[in-house]
């Protein structure tokens, strides 16, 4: 892959809350800085406890594959649409391939619970870059209905 | 943060207090399991009321305790989980499937109690 | 207020300001001068194209000068929020009483006329002036075209909205039909907007009611897509982490094909055909008698 891959960029600078993911008690940090946001931007208790679950999954996976990396939380605003976004980065081992980590039941055989099946279907965008060596880069998004 | 664990009648009680990491709750699955056997309970509580989340890691560790617990010969029933939290955790695929629910600590005490008389009565007739 | 106001709204082309601001100074003079006659042609047209049949011409005229008021004002000072307000509760007051988009439309475009007609036949002796006073009223004339069109539209669909909210909530009712029992009757299109609103006020109710069991019939629901089934399928495991068994009835071979190709364990599903079979196996899981009466099919004694 070319040099200018996003997962081997910072993620985005611009005015988000960044977390340092390290120990799993930043996992607690991060998902309760991201239901924070979330109530604060107006989200529903609902879909702010499903915005902090995403975050708790994606930092997990950061813990354990990556051992290091962090979180990127930032509310966007398009054309009066509002959504909060949230960019989980690790300059880990990577995923091999990432089709299969997509795959449900993936996961939960042989215990390696990336949960990203399920992240995907909790929010309302995801994406994923990930390279074996370099790292993992997830986006996903959540919008103000 | 420790959970704090109490000897009610045959039964305990692990009273969830606060958000709890990843090593809060593998010390929590430690101490039941231990007071379990300590106490010979014949049923577990566990109050998770407070918890604003239950990630995959808290979802599995609870059933880790109850399987355990069952190893042990009890039984264990989880109480409180909050409605954003259920929905929250069936989007994720989380179920929880062979693990008891009840809605709170009044009614899990009732499930264990209708549960453990059941257990006895079927040794009981298996023993006649 | 005046043309001081005027001139320090524009601030985007200065050139085209400066010229425009002088003259349209005196297009609001000539317009206030001639309030009264201009006001009246105008009330007269709304008649006459039968719009705004819904008011009386009391009303219509009282209407009609608030709007030529404003309407000058939002030329004079090149400010359309007070308009816009004034637009919005217009509509409020009018959207009730069937007053469509197009008679909105419609009046306001016939002020415009008016208007230009009036400054056509007072400076078309010189034309060139008279094309700069065209100049200079027509995307201001046009703006205010568009406040009052657009606060109108959002009204309405502001109304819409709140109309639809309301048959949402009405067309999803969580009822309890006994102690500890909830009864959710679905009916009608269940979209997955409508579908998750269902679960959130159905989990709520569990817990507000401490139901130990809910009955979900299905019978009036037209079709289900898979979206829709998985939503069904996440409600009953939610229930059941909160405590709660979900009997689901009225399951219809298609949507029970559905559940089926989405990967659902039937088996795993507590149905039952009827409303009335899911209520008495609902009460047999509560550990109510039910009790037949020969005689009355139907009814139930509570041993």
């Amino acid at each position: 892959m070319a040099d200018d891959d996003p997962a081997r960029k910072p993620p985005a600078a611009s005015n988000g809350t960044r977390v340092k993911i390290e120990t799993d008690v930043d996992i607690v940090t991060a998902r309760q800085m991201g239901r924070a946001l979330a109530a604060q931007m107006g989200f529903g208790p609902s879909v702010s406890t499903v915005v902090s679950m995403a975050i708790s999954e994606l930092a997990r996976n950061i813990v354990s594959y990556a051992k290091r990396g962090e979180i990127v939380l930032k509310p966007t605003n398009s054309n009066g649409r509002v959504s909060i976004e949230i960019v989980a980065h690790d300059e880990g081992p990577g995923i091999a391939n990432v089709t299969q980590a997509m795959q449900d039941g993936f996961s939960t055989s042989g215990g390696l619970g990336l949960g990203l099946p399920g992240v995907k279907r909790l929010m309302d965008e995801f994406e994923i870059v990930s390279e074996v060596g370099r790292g993992t880069t997830v986006k996903v998004r959540k919008w103000k209905t | 943060m420790e959970v704090p664990i109490l000897k009610q009648g045959d039964f305990l009680i692990a009273s969830i207090q606060s958000a709890l990491t990843d090593a809060d709750l593998m010390a929590l699955r430690d101490a039941v399991v231990t007071k379990v056997g300590h106490f010979r309970s014949s049923g577990v509580i566990i109050d998770v009321t407070v918890l604003d989340v239950m990630d995959s890691f808290a979802t599995r560790t609870l059933r880790d305790i109850a399987h355990m617990i069952r190893l042990r010969g009890a039984e264990t029933v989880i109480v409180g989980i909050q409605p954003d939290v259920a929905f929250s955790m069936v989007q994720l695929g989380l179920t929880l499937e062979d693990v008891a629910t009840a809605l709170d600590l009044e009614e899990g005490i009732a499930y264990l109690s209708r549960r453990t008389k059941e257990i006895r009565k079927g040794v009981a007739s298996r023993g006649r | 207020m005046g043309g001081k106001a005027a001139q320090g709204r524009m601030t985007n082309n200065e050139t085209f300001y400066e010229v425009s601001g002088t003259l349209l100074r005196e297009l609001v003079d000539h317009l206030r001068q001639n309030r009264s006659q201009l006001r009246e042609e105008w009330a007269r047209r709304i008649s006459a194209d039968k719009l705004l049949t819904a008011m009386s011409e009391e009303e219509i005229f009282a209407e009609a000068t608030s709007i030529y008021d404003n309407y000058i004002e939002a030329l004079e000072t090149q400010t359309f929020e007070t308009l816009q307000a004034y637009a919005r509760n217009l509509s409020e007051r009018i959207i009730p009483r069937g007053v469509e988009t197009h008679e909105i439309l419609g009046i306001v475009l016939q002020l415009r006329d008016v208007l230009a007609r009036s400054l056509f036949s007072q400076y078309h002796v010189d034309v060139e002036k008279c094309n700069r006073m065209f100049d200079a009223y027509e995307p201001a004339a046009n703006r205010v075209a568009n406040t009052v069109a657009l606060g109108f539209v959002e009204e309405r669909e502001r109304i819409i909205r709140e109309q639809q909210e309301a048959i949402r909530e009405l067309s999803t009712p969580v009822l309890q039909v006994r102690e500890r029992l909830l009864i959710l009757p679905m009916i009608g299109v269940i979209d997955p907007q409508r579908a998750r609103q269902l679960t959130e006020q159905l989990l709520r109710g569990i817990r507000a009611n401490r139901a130990k069991v809910v009955v979900i019939d299905i019978t009036g629901v037209a079709a289900m897509d898979a979206t829709v089934a998985n939503h069904l399928v996440q409600t009953v495991e939610a229930s059941r982490l909160l405590g709660a068994t979900v009997i689901v009835t009225g399951l219809s071979p298609e949507i029970a094909q559905t559940l089926v190709n989405i990967g659902v364990d039937l088996g795993k599903m507590n149905t039952v055909a009827g409303l009335q079979g899911g209520i008495e196996e609902a009460e047999r899981l509560l550990g109510y008698n039910v009790v037949h009466s020969l005689a009355a099919a139907g009814t139930e004694l509570e041993a």
